[in-house]
Formats: C-alpha cells, sequence, structure tokens
C-alpha cells in the first residue's frame, strides 16, 4: 500500500475478553500505581473504544482534511483555510499519510510556505496590494531594533547584488 | 473567559478531565485536540486576535469572569496561568523538592511562582535574557540564573545539588530553545525535526535519577532528538500535556481571588488589536523588554 489511507469498515472494536482462566490474572493490580494521577480522572468508559454519546454534528459545507487514523470528521471543525490551490493540492496529498509519517509532515511545510505565497498573489488578482511592511512586525522592529533592522536590509541588498552581478556575468558569457 | 483547546465535554477524553485532548474537536490530527487559531494541525479554527470569535462547544469551554476580576487576570487565566500551574501540577511535586524550570518567559515565569504551592523546597530558573531573569527573580521569589553565563548548564545544576541534579525539571520552552547551534539549525532553521530540543536536553540531562520531567514547551508533530537512553537509565518519568485549562480554573480563580497569584504583573504590553503585527513581532523577537503582550479591541 503506498497510502495509509482508511474507510470507517478499518476500525474495529477492541477486542475485550475474560481472562480471569489465566493463572494469577489481576493479583498485582494496584490502582495507586497510577502516573496519570491527578491529570487524569479514571472513569468506568475507559475501554468502550469510541462509543460515546457524540455531540450534534456540524454541517460539511466546505472541504474538510481529515486524518486517517480516523473514522469520521470531528462533531466540530474549523473551516477557515479549506484547501485550495498548489498548495491545496498538496495538503490533500500529505493527508492520505498518517501522522506518524514524514510523508505528511514535511509536505505540510512545504504547503505551508507555498500557501503565504499563493495568498499574496491571490492578493494582487483581486486588487490588493499587501503592506508585507507592516503584515511582518517591521515597523516594531525599525522602531526597537533599528540596528538589527539596517543591518539586515543591507546584508539582504548585498547578496541580491551579488547574486544579479553572477546571474549577469554568466548570461553574458553565454551570449559572447 | 474561553480556553485556548476546545472540549466538546462528551468524549472519553473529556469525561476525564483532558480537555486539551478532546476528540471532537479536530479532524486533522488524532494527535492533538482542537485549539484555536493554532494551525491546521490544531482543527483550522480561526483564531481570537479578533472583535467577535465562534466558540464551538460554548456550553462547555467558557467561564463567567467573576465581577471583581480584572480583565488583565482573566484573560491570562485563559492560557498562560494554567499551562504554567499545570507544569508544577504533573511534575509530582513533593515538599522540599528542588525545581528547575527552563525558560523565563511567562509559562516559566507562572511555573517558577507556581511551584512554592506545591511545597517546593528551592526554585531556579535557567534563560538567557537578563530582563526576563531579574522579572522572575522577584516576582517569583526564586534563583534565576543565565546560561550564557553559567557554562554548562547541567554541570551547573549538579554542582548546586551536590551532584545529584534536581528532584524536578521543567521544559516551559519547547521548539524555539536557544543554546546549542545544532538543535537550533536543525529545528528551527531547517525544520529537519520538531524544534529545537535544547531546553528538554538540558531537563532530561540536569534531573535527579528517579526524578521527573514535565513538559509544557510546544514542538512540532515530526521526530525531535532527545537523549531518551538517559531517560531510561535514570529511570526518569516524563509527564507532558496542553494544559486542561477547564479542570484547573476554579482552583486558579481562588487563588487570585486571595491573592495568591497576581498574573497581571507579568503583561509588558497592551497594543491596539490593530497593530496585532507589530505585537507578534515585538514578543517573538523579544523586543524593547517584552515578557507578556495584550491585544486592546478597540471597543475596550
Amino acid at each position: 500500500m503506498l497510502t495509509d489511507e482508511t474507510k470507517p469498515s478499518d476500525f474495529k472494536k477492541s477486542q475485550q475478553a475474560d481472562h480471569t482462566h489465566i493463572k494469577g490474572w489481576g493479583i498485582d493490580a494496584d490502582p495507586q500505581n497510577d502516573p496519570t494521577y491527578p491529570i487524569k480522572k479514571r472513569i468506568n468508559e475507559e475501554h468502550e473504544d469510541y462509543a460515546w454519546e457524540r455531540p450534534q454534528q456540524q454541517p460539511e459545507n466546505a472541504e474538510i482534511l481529515k486524518s486517517v487514523e480516523r473514522p469520521n470528521l470531528t462533531a466540530v471543525f474549523g473551516s477557515a483555510s479549506p484547501p485550495e490551490g498548489v498548495n491545496g493540492a498538496i495538503r490533500k496529498l500529505a493527508f492520505r499519510y498518517s501522522e506518524s509519517s514524514y510523508g505528511r509532515w514535511l509536505p505540510l511545510v512545504l504547503a505551508d510556505r507555498l500557501g503565504a505565497v499563493e495568498g499574496i498573489i491571490d492578493d494582487l488578482k483581486n486588487g490588493y496590494l499587501p503592506n508585507i511592511f507592516a503584515e511582518r512586525g517591521w515597523g516594531a522592529e525599525w522602531k526597537y531594533n533599528k540596528k538589527s533592522f539596517i543591518l539586515k536590509f543591507a546584508v539582504t541588498a548585498v547578496v541580491a547584488a551579488v547574486a544579479v552581478s553572477v546571474i549577469s556575468s554568466k548570461k553574458k558569457n553565454k551570449d559572447d | 473567559m474561553v480556553p485556548f483547546n476546545i472540549a466538546c465535554g462528551k468524549c472519553v477524553f473529556c469525561k476525564q478531565e483532558l480537555y486539551g485532548n478532546c476528540h471532537e474537536s479536530n479532524s486533522m490530527a488524532t494527535a492533538v485536540g482542537g485549539i484555536f487559531g493554532y494551525s491546521n494541525t490544531a482543527g483550522g479554527f480561526q483564531g481570537w486576535q479578533a472583535e467577535y470569535a465562534r466558540v464551538p462547544y460554548a456550553d462547555v469551554g467558557p467561564t463567567v469572569i467573576p465581577d471583581w476580576m480584572d480583565p488583565d487576570d482573566a484573560v491570562l487565566l485563559t492560557d498562560v496561568v494554567p499551562t504554567g500551574y499545570q507544569a508544577e501540577e504533573m511534575a509530582g511535586i513533593q515538599k522540599g523538592d528542588t525545581v528547575v524550570i527552563f525558560g523565563a518567559g511567562p509559562i516559566g515565569i507562572m511555573a517558577a511562582k507556581s511551584a512554592w504551592l506545591f511545597g517546593a523546597g528551592r526554585v531556579i530558573v535557567i534563560d538567557h535574557l537578563e530582563y526576563r531573569l531579574d522579572f522572575v527573580a522577584k516576582y517569583a521569589q526564586c534563583e534565576a540564573y543565565n546560561f550564557n553565563s553559567i557554562g554548562d548548564p547541567v554541570v551547573f545544576i549538579k554542582a548546586q545539588t551536590d551532584s545529584l541534579g534536581a528532584d524536578v525539571c521543567i521544559d516551559a520552552v519547547g521548539c524555539e530553545a536557544k543554546g546549542n547551534l545544532m538543535n537550533t539549525v536543525l529545528g528551527t532553521k531547517l525544520l529537519l525535526q520538531g524544534g529545537s530540543t535544547t531546553a528538554l536536553h538540558w531537563a532530561i540531562n540536569s534531573v535527579k535519577k528517579g526524578g521527573i520531567v514535565s513538559i509544557v514547551g510546544v514542538y512540532g508533530p515530526t521526530d525531535a532528538l532527545v537523549p531518551i537512553g538517559n531517560v531510561v537509565n535514570k529511570g526518569i518519568t516524563i509527564r507532558a500535556n496542553q494544559a486542561a485549562v477547564k479542570r484547573n480554573l476554579p482552583k486558579l480563580i481562588e487563588h487570585v481571588k486571595n491573592g495568591v497569584l497576581d498574573p497581571k504583573q507579568i503583561i509588558t504590553h497592551r497594543v491596539p488589536l490593530e497593530e496585532v503585527a507589530d505585537a507578534y513581532h515585538i514578543f517573538s523577537r523579544k523586543l524593547d523588554g517584552c515578557i507578556k503582550t495584550v491585544l486592546i479591541p478597540p471597543s475596550a
């Protein structure tokens, strides 16, 4: 199997059976040996699997990506960023893999970076010129950390100038 | 007061009071419950740096702000205070224990203050920002040391504890920890691991054999470099979780009412909501002596 995709029927109830026929079953059980105390409150429903009375289901009005490690959508979910564009396609691919797989998380990191660029392109397409200086908090950097701001700007300008110079030089050599 | 985590109250995890681990609030990852504005990994919910917000399960999570409470205390009771408090609760502190907290940010500061409530015998905070160390030393009445001045922090703590190590170590830093070049490059710059694990590394190596490491610092979902061999050899107990805000809120409200905790003192910057980008920048870059920012909506 190339992906980790699941369907609801893949999720089965845990097999609970009576083991009292095993000699010594439970003789060393000690409820006080509970390293989760007091963070987790022990209740009788712990071993009943996914069987609780579910809250009312939120209607699915947008595409919601779901982990392969659960059979269904949660009763409520966020719809702030449905998958769109190239970053959305990468996210959909990533969600075909287990949460314990790099095949899920590394593409999501890439999708996040692409999403930032696609967001700027969308703004420009809709006639909005984003104020990147303000949105990145560079006003605060200028106000409280002027020396660092100027140094970073200077370094970026020098690196960009060197890069342009190298590329222009290679192009000129190629033309010659 | 609306906790930062979203809890349904009906799943087995909420019934166990693990309100930060709800199974009905995040479709995108089973490993984490729903959290407001904390990326798609935490459910894709819009955040709360707004005048109006959508609150799922509003009959479960929110608590009415008492009439006597300052709103500045109230806002800190939704995340910072419960997280710092739970860090110490998970540490299972016994009276007289030596507690070392890595990180003098808002969480570390509240953890240091909370340690005394559990009967700690000695509280030490380690960080690299002098202005935060000065603050926590006064606010939490604890010892505070700069890891740039003490040599290897692990050796320092062993020297301070007659070679045995601390009874409890708290990681209140998480993925952006400074102090080790390799971890910073791999974790913070190249994102090849779920963050820089320097603070956790120091916590594991500084704690006593048979001691407890409590983690409230957050990390990304990929793997992270951790001296797990030392965890085994030293018989360390590790406890970690997102704070179950709702569970501890009644107790913390009482502590604020009785003057035991005074959270609003850690607020250094009050920024108009419209300048949220600057507020984030000031906080993340630790500019202008920033410890904690709060955002003020136009209607306030």
